[in-house]
């Protein structure tokens, strides 16, 4: 093998073809990754980190092109190379993960097949390719290995379809291996899991990764150099270490800043956002991409596009100002919201939201499944409360119960500000409906495409508040401005505005009839972090100045900290801890909540050794006998209680003031284990 | 499995019984009084008695929907008012008839449109698929007995390479005259279904192009060609079954239409003149054939979909 790098970038251009009309997409973008090497790309979405991805493969969406530059794979110019030749390097040198693995399968063909067809295609009979499709899924340490070559990919989770997605494209020991946003959606256990496998498998088989995330703390974790893009150029490439220690182009810093890092709260610290939006595809710089969001910008910027500068041998920055960057001042939204006038105060004590014995039991084919089980909660007035835990943990299942939108078991008790509420929506009156709201993860599916924006708040006002269309109107338009929607966007309809003004709109429209309540569930988890950290900081001034109150639901552990005050961790449906948000966060904490934060990869890169939980989430229609975690606990084995964990179930007891927790092993006992 | 195909043979016995409340109530708001129209100006008030007695008319409504309903159950498809014989010697030749033209046509539309549907769509926005759009669309709000007239004055008539008939007149019927004489009819029908049918197919075999997992199959290293046969048309297909069997009611009723055209002794013809000649239990159990016949295609439809998808497969095994 020559001493080529594995793939090498260089002075690419994509331009795709938007009605006709060519828009830049990759503006002569170049990096190299070594053999062996670890290569992560970042930046918000829409600044062309998939479209280099695919480039990778020489892959590019219909309407996209290659209008200059070349893709070399190991010194050869793949976009000189015949499709054969691409279809060949394809097969056994380069691969891809994707983001979304069930998608990525084919729907009507067993996995076992799908697998299969990669050594089939290097001309293996079917009977070797199966075999070889067997080795290949244990080796991602697929269990059952046998009956997941039987099944079909709607039957897989998430993290075992990304497996299979894996073990076909390492199933060839290929040379470049393209990962694009491979955990993203995937739950933190899972994640790290994933992110574990990936490592030991390149140190297996010495693979050059290149790594596409918007996560940070992954990428810091995963890559040994990092390329930052944005509009479609490189603006910062170096080691990961310098990248994240000397970050040296504004964007960069501001990337990093906006990230709610492990010890922010809300109380304490606002988180900073990029202002603005990245540029619209193809948009036209006469100098630096960066300028219309950039702190430090001056008349050189918007010129002359700045030339690559070595702040050290190995590290350069596209920017006139390099050095001043991470000196440069903190860029903070102040939002003025108004609609303090109209708060719906609660008007019984601190208490506003008490849950008692909240059930939800579903029959499926003659098995009761108790989804959620005995769940009593507490929201104070102005508080957020925190859930967390895996997927199929009962969170949204907890909020839809609360909403009314799924009616609870009998013996669940809903109280707000005093009133017990019915069970079911229907059942409500609309002071009920109003005072409690919901903001979904997805603003594209909650919000009318056909409405405007103005028609979907107006609306909510009007069923919310009985106000006449004039007044509705007027009180949406009012409260649209206080949530910065910008009045010439009042007439647009959704599909015009960005994700971030999307979820804006959204909030607006739960904030129509003055909520006491609202629960967010993944408010932030579609949009960029620029854009969650001004949803973030809207939403805490809007609790700052109504007293609105929050449940907070999320798998990005970092978000609930800084939002949270009090903290409930899930676990089958089951409260396993709650507690104020730092003796949560703080410890000493439940087996379930220390695995699930030590599976979180750290933006500060500190390393924290993870405590895995073995298995996957049971079936809540068969849960396990006992302590439902016991087969999964890893703070079991040798706690000397083993034998009350595998036959009763703990209840949830009051460890110290504030602080609940359901486990057998006595709190002083995991404080020591903890600390070591 | 079992359940599901109970529940959908439940669900269609409940179609029929709908269908022939509505089929039997709405021939009997036809106008005019039936047992007159027979027997002529001259007949006596006792022979309209005797008639009405004979055919059961002169009993109240439900009782007649009643013993309708009990004689169909048992294959009793009526007696024929205008030929004095069982609707049955009428409609069974005439259904074979229909069920030869039906068959031709179907196996001439089905591939045809699928095979358009398909390369439209692999050739998406070039020539081929907007002549194949662009055409089948514009031959389908044709009718398709204006179809059935021009194709014969065109071929038949101008060009006279093919006869004006349905229906070998003369000498012994052999399977290729039988198939030559088809050959109009049947186009008459693909052209008013093709559109239809190719539209759809070509919007799902571009979804299933533009999809994750045919992105996977390419960057497996498959070449297009076998990416498209092994991964594109299984899933592209299973829409196109349901829009097939939604099409039929659409090709039953332009078979009867173009069997009128071609003077084709079908069951639309038989249909046709039992409406003119208020022959009750001809109309009725005609109708009632044919909506048996849609019933079962869809069933069949709806069977074949589930035993192809593997996601519903499991979704009813559980």
């Amino acid at each position: 093998m020559s001493t080529a790098p594995s793939l090498e970038l260089r002075d690419l251009q994509v331009q795709y073809t938007v009605r006709g009309i060519k828009k830049d997409v990759l503006r002569g973008i170049s990096f190299s990754i070594a053999p062996g090497e670890a290569y992560g790309l970042v930046g918000e979405s829409g600044c062309g980190k998939s479209t280099a991805a695919f480039a990778a493969m020489r892959y590019l969406p219909r309407n996209g092109s290659i209008s200059g530059g070349q893709i070399l794979f190991e010194g050869n110019d793949m976009t000189t190379m015949s499709a054969d030749a691409v279809s060949n390097l394809r097969k056994s040198a380069i691969s891809m993960v994707y983001q979304n693995p069930i998608a990525a399968l084919n729907p009507t063909v067993r996995i076992g097949n799908q697998v299969a067809e990669v050594f089939e295609l290097l001309g293996e009979s079917e009977s070797d390719a199966l075999k070889h499709a067997t080795e290949a899924l244990t080796r991602v340490q697929i269990a059952d290995v046998d009956s997941v070559m039987r099944r079909y990919p709607h039957q897989l989770s998430g993290g075992m379809a990304q497996r299979v997605v894996i073990a076909m494209a390492l199933a060839t020991n290929p040379r470049l291996l393209v990962m694009d946003e491979p955990t993203t959606g995937l739950d933190a256990t899972v994640e790290a899991e994933v992110l574990d496998l990936v490592r030991d498998l390149r140190r297996e088989t010495g693979t050059a990764v290149l790594f596409i995330s918007h996560n940070l703390g992954v990428i810091r974790h995963m890559c040994d150099r990092v390329g930052v893009l944005y509009a479609g150029s490189l603006v910062e490439q170096g080691t990961t270490k310098e990248i994240f220690n000397n970050p040296s182009h504004p964007y960069t810093v501001g990337l990093l800043r906006c990230i709610p890092r492990g010890g922010l709260h809300k109380n304490t610290d606002r988180l900073d956002t990029i202002l603005g939006t990245p540029p619209a595809l193809g948009a036209k710089f006469d100098g630096c991409v960066f300028v219309d969001r950039c702190a430090l910008v001056d008349d050189r910027c918007r010129t002359s596009m700045p030339e690559a500068v070595h702040v050290e041998p190995q590290h350069i920055a596209r920017c006139f100002n390099h050095e001043k960057a991470q000196s440069m001042p903190r860029a903070i939204d102040d939002v003025q919201v108004t609609v303090s006038a109209l708060a719906n105060r609660p008007t019984t004590g601190t208490r506003l939201l008490n849950i008692d014995h909240l059930s939800k039991a579903f029959t499926q084919e003659g098995r009761t499944v108790r989804v959620v089980n005995d769940v009593s909660l507490s929201v104070g007035v102005g508080e957020t409360l925190g859930l967390v835990g895996e997927s199929g943990a009962g969170k949204t299942t907890i909020a839809k119960l609360i909403l009314g939108l799924t009616g609870s078991d009998s013996g669940s008790n809903v109280v707000l500000d005093g009133k017990t509420l019915a069970a079911t929506l229907s059942k409500r009156d609309v002071s009920d409906v109003g005072a409690m709201q919901i903001v979904f993860q997805n603003p594209d599916q909650a919000l009318n495409r056909r409405h405007s924006v103005t028609r979907i708040v107006s609306r909510a006002v009007q069923k919310l508040r009985g106000l006449n269309s004039n007044e509705s109107d007027d009180r949406a338009h009012e409260l649209l401005s206080g949530m910065r929607v910008e009045a010439s966007l009042h007439s647009a309809r959704p599909s015009q505005l960005s994700g971030g003004l999307k979820q804006r709109v959204a909030i607006s429209r739960a904030f129509a009839g003055s909520p006491q309540l609202v629960v967010c569930d993944e408010p932030t988890s579609a949009l960029d972090v620029s854009v969650q950290a001004t949803i973030l900081n809207l939403l805490v001034d809007l609790q700052k100045q109504d007293g609105t109150s929050f449940i907070f639901i999320s798998h990005d552990l970092g978000v609930v900290r800084y939002i949270s005050d009090k903290i409930a961790v899930l676990y089958l449906g089951r409260v396993v801890e709650f507690g104020d948000s730092n003796q949560v966060f703080g410890g000493p904490h439940h087996p379930y909540t220390e695995a699930l934060l030590s599976s979180v990869p750290n933006i500060d890169g500190s390393v924290r050794k993870r405590i895995p939980l073995a298995g996957t989430v049971p079936s809540p229609s068969n849960p396990p006998s006992g302590c439902v975690l016991n087969p999964r606990c890893p703070r079991m084995a040798g706690s000397g209680v083993e034998g009350l964990c595998t036959t009763v179930e703990p209840d949830l007891k009051e460890v110290e003031p504030g602080h609940f927790m359901r486990c057998h092993i006595p709190f002083d006992q995991l404080r020591i284990t903890q600390q070591k | 499995m079992k359940k599901y195909i109970l529940n959908r043979l439940g669900l269609s016995v409940v179609t029929m019984f709908i269908v022939a409340t509505i089929v039997f109530f709405l021939t009997h708001i036809l106008p005019g009084n039936v047992a007159r129209r027979y027997l002529g100006k001259s007949a006596t008030e006792d022979d309209l008695v005797r008639f009405n007695t004979k055919f059961g008319l002169d009993q109240p409504l439900f009782t007649q929907f009643y013993r309708w309903l009990r004689d169909l159950l048992t294959g009793d498809l009526g007696t024929s008012m205008a030929f004095n014989k069982p609707a049955s010697e009428l409609l069974l030749p005439a259904i074979g008839y229909s069920s030869r033209l039906a068959l031709m046509s179907f196996l001439i539309i089905v591939p045809l449109s699928i095979a358009g549907g398909i390369v439209a769509a692999m050739y998406r926005g070039k020539l081929v698929d907007r002549i194949l759009t662009v055409g089948g669309l514009s031959a389908a709000v044709i009718p398709e007995f204006v179809w059935a007239v021009t194709l014969i004055l065109v071929f038949g008539v101008t060009l006279e390479v093919l006869p004006v008939t349905a229906f070998p007149t003369r000498g012994d019927p052999t399977i290729f005259s039988q198939i030559e004489h088809l050959i109009l009819p049947s186009t008459a029908l693909l052209l008013v279904l093709f559109g239809y049918i190719a539209r759809i197919t070509r919007a799902s075999v571009i979804e299933a192009l533009e999809s994750d997992y045919m992105r996977t199959a390419v960057l497996k290293g498959l070449s297009r060609r076998r990416a498209v046969v092994t991964h594109v048309l299984r899933n592209a297909l299973l829409p196109s079954i349901a829009v097939i069997a939604s099409q039929v009611p659409y090709l039953v009723g332009g078979l009867v239409a173009v069997e009128i055209v071609f003077n084709y002794p079908g069951f639309g013809t038989i249909l046709r003149d039992a409406v003119g000649g208020r022959d009750y239990a001809v109309l009725q159990s005609g109708v009632m054939l044919t909506s048996l016949v849609i019933v079962l295609f869809q069933l069949a439809a709806d069977i074949l979909f589930a035993v192809l998808n593997p996601r519903i497969r499991s979704r009813i095994s559980e």
